[in-house]
């Protein structure tokens, strides 16, 4: 394909994106460099007798989502969760299918606003709870925009 | 057994999108604008009542934007179409037949189901808002195209609550319904028919309903024959659950901005041939022609214009991105002028038969058609597992300057991880 040559005229080009394959004009280096692992034999032996127990392998998305459709990602900033274990930069997984239960860590939006709470059904009201001594209680004022987003199901935290 | 078809449609759908992850735009005015921020394709209720009518171009309402302090989107289609797929699977779980019409819209047959169809349809109301946050209208009706028209009533009608069931009607209040609504309305009725049955007498739905079907036909054609018994309850379409193969494939974007560059539309045109035969591949089928277009913008009346198309025949039928994107390529250079500010370009692949039909000749050559298809499956492969675009033809270029003007988009909070939705603990 001549037409392309005009882009391979450029060399500084070519060389910024060095994970660019290309189907017309390979990069010859890059399969001569792999040339020694492609020409390995391939066994071709006697069959494996744990072929017949091949299970599909786990997978973290069966166990984490219970309702594909209604569950949700997101990433948690701030530390008001810390001591339920809920830290900033985890990763919530939030189903918005489920009843939002007393005591249940829910994504609530107040005034228009997200934030990740425990939610409490008390004789005063709605109440939403953080989990760190510098952040209150928040009643829920009758008058007040609120609604659960979600019900977080799990947290995702890195070690 | 009487039939009962649902049409369960998204509300405003792009803009209720948008607001399930910023709830704070609940009630102000929106708008979601088409590709390269041009037209208005999606409005808030909000934005209706100021007037604001739908395809406005964006740059002439501006002002009135500011006035009002209308928010604008560019399509975050990536969003919609993630959050679309959600609604569709939960519906599902409603019917034992669906037809998913568009990207809103979707029929369910509810005949047979032993419940109160329209408690049935809050039920859906109330899962979809629930599960995805989008709300919904829900019509009911014994056909199609009325219950088209039954969803229009539950959308413009406070007094359904959003579901309407005209199964649920009587004969008298049907009507007296169907006479309130424009003929234009209907499903099928086009807007040159409508100034014809409007000379012919025919102005609401009920005149058209109780039009003689015979003299339809003569004046227009059998379509119209169709529409008038579905209107009188006799179901003449029935639910499509396989989705057709596409006869013609489409690929074609405005530019970002304007170029004169032959390199830049080639670029362009390798894309979009490659996003096509990627489409043809996923389809199991094979293309004998590929048509090249490009033209100027026709809305600059000053400036120099040219559009022009052509169509390369190929050799035999193909899913080769490779040698697709060869044939557009040549097509384009003898298209293309020096001196015209180019706005838009585009692929058609044409002659579209299933993989399963390709002609056997002579001169196949068999072992080259094997390579291709393995390569190509390969290609396909890589880049479903790890992201569209990792592999791709260097030809299509890494810097794309004529890719589409997105200025206000929002995040795709659902298809990639590092523009997830940030939720705060405070």
């Amino acid at each position: 394909m001549t037409s392309l040559n005009h882009h391979f005229a450029s060399p500084a080009r070519h060389a910024a994106h060095p994970a660019l394959l290309s189907l017309t004009h390979p990069n010859k280096s890059m399969f001569e460099r792999q040339r020694a692992l492609l020409h390995k034999a391939v066994p071709a032996g006697f069959p494996s007798p744990a072929d017949d127990y091949v299970e599909r392998r786990l997978s973290l998305d069966e166990h984490l989502i219970q309702h594909k459709e209604s569950t949700f990602f997101m990433r948690v900033a701030g530390h008001s969760m810390r001591e339920l274990g809920i830290f900033d930069g985890d990763l919530l997984v939030v189903d918005r299918s489920v009843p939002a239960s007393h005591g249940c860590v829910v994504v609530a939006v107040v005034d228009g606003e997200f934030t990740v709470k425990q939610l409490l059904y008390t004789p005063r009201g709605k109440v939403l709870r953080a989990a760190h001594p510098d952040y209150p209680e928040v009643t829920i004022k009758p008058e007040q925009d609120f609604s659960i987003w979600g019900v977080v199901q799990w947290n995702v935290h890195k070690v | 057994m009487q039939r009962a078809i649902a049409l369960v449609d998204c509300n405003n759908f792009y803009v209720s999108c948008e607001r399930v992850f910023q709830p704070k735009l609940e009630g102000k005015p929106v708008v979601v604008l088409s590709n390269n921020d041009g037209c208005v394709v999606s409005r808030s209720q909000e934005v209706k009542d100021l007037g604001l009518k739908m395809a406005v171009p964006w740059y002439q309402m501006k002002d009135l934007a500011k006035r009002h302090g209308i928010i604008a989107f560019s399509s975050n289609y990536s969003l919609y179409a993630d959050l679309s797929n959600r609604v569709m699977s939960l519906l599902a779980q409603f019917s034992p037949n669906q037809e998913v019409y568009s990207i809103d819209e979707s029929f369910l047959d509810l005949t047979g189901i032993p419940a109160d169809h329209t408690q049935y349809a809050q039920q859906i109301r109330e899962t979809i808002r629930r599960c995805v946050g989008i709300p919904v209208c829900v019509g009911i009706a014994p056909s199609k195209t009325l219950a088209k028209l039954a969803n229009h009533v539950a959308k413009k009608n406070a007094r359904f609550g959003s579901a309407c069931d005209f199964n649920a009607l009587n004969e008298t209040e049907l009507n007296d319904l169907l006479a309130t609504i424009a003929v234009g309305e209907v499903w099928g009725v086009g807007r040159r028919s409508v100034g014809k049955l409007n000379e012919m007498g025919i102005q609401s739905v009920l005149d058209l309903k109780r039009f003689s079907a015979k003299r339809l036909r003569e004046k227009f054609s059998v379509v119209f024959e169709r529409i008038v018994a579905e209107l009188n309850g006799v179901a003449c379409l029935e639910l499509d659950d396989v989705v057709s193969d596409k006869q013609q494939i489409i690929c074609s974007r405005s530019f970002g901005a304007l170029t004169s560059l032959l390199p830049d539309l080639e670029q362009a045109v390798i894309a979009y041939a490659s996003r096509a035969a990627e489409k043809l591949r996923q389809q199991h089928s094979l293309a004998s022609g590929i048509q090249v277009y490009i033209r100027t913008n026709p809305h600059k009346e000053r400036a120099p214009q040219y559009r022009q198309a052509i169509l390369m025949p190929l050799p035999e039928p193909t899913d080769d991105t490779r040698l697709l994107c060869h044939a557009a390529l040549h097509g384009l250079r003898q298209i293309f002028r020096a001196g015209f500010a180019y706005q838009k370009a585009g692929v058609m692949l044409t002659e579209i038969i299933p993989r399963s039909a390709r002609p056997r000749t002579l001169f196949d050559d068999v072992l080259a058609q094997q390579k291709s298809h393995a390569l190509m499956q390969t290609l396909d492969r890589i880049n479903r597992s790890m992201g569209s675009g990792t592999l791709k033809l260097l030809g299509e270029g890494t810097d794309k300057t004529w890719a589409m003007r997105r200025e206000n988009m929002s995040k795709r909070y659902t298809t990639e991880w590092d523009e997830l939705m940030v939720c705060p603990a405070r």
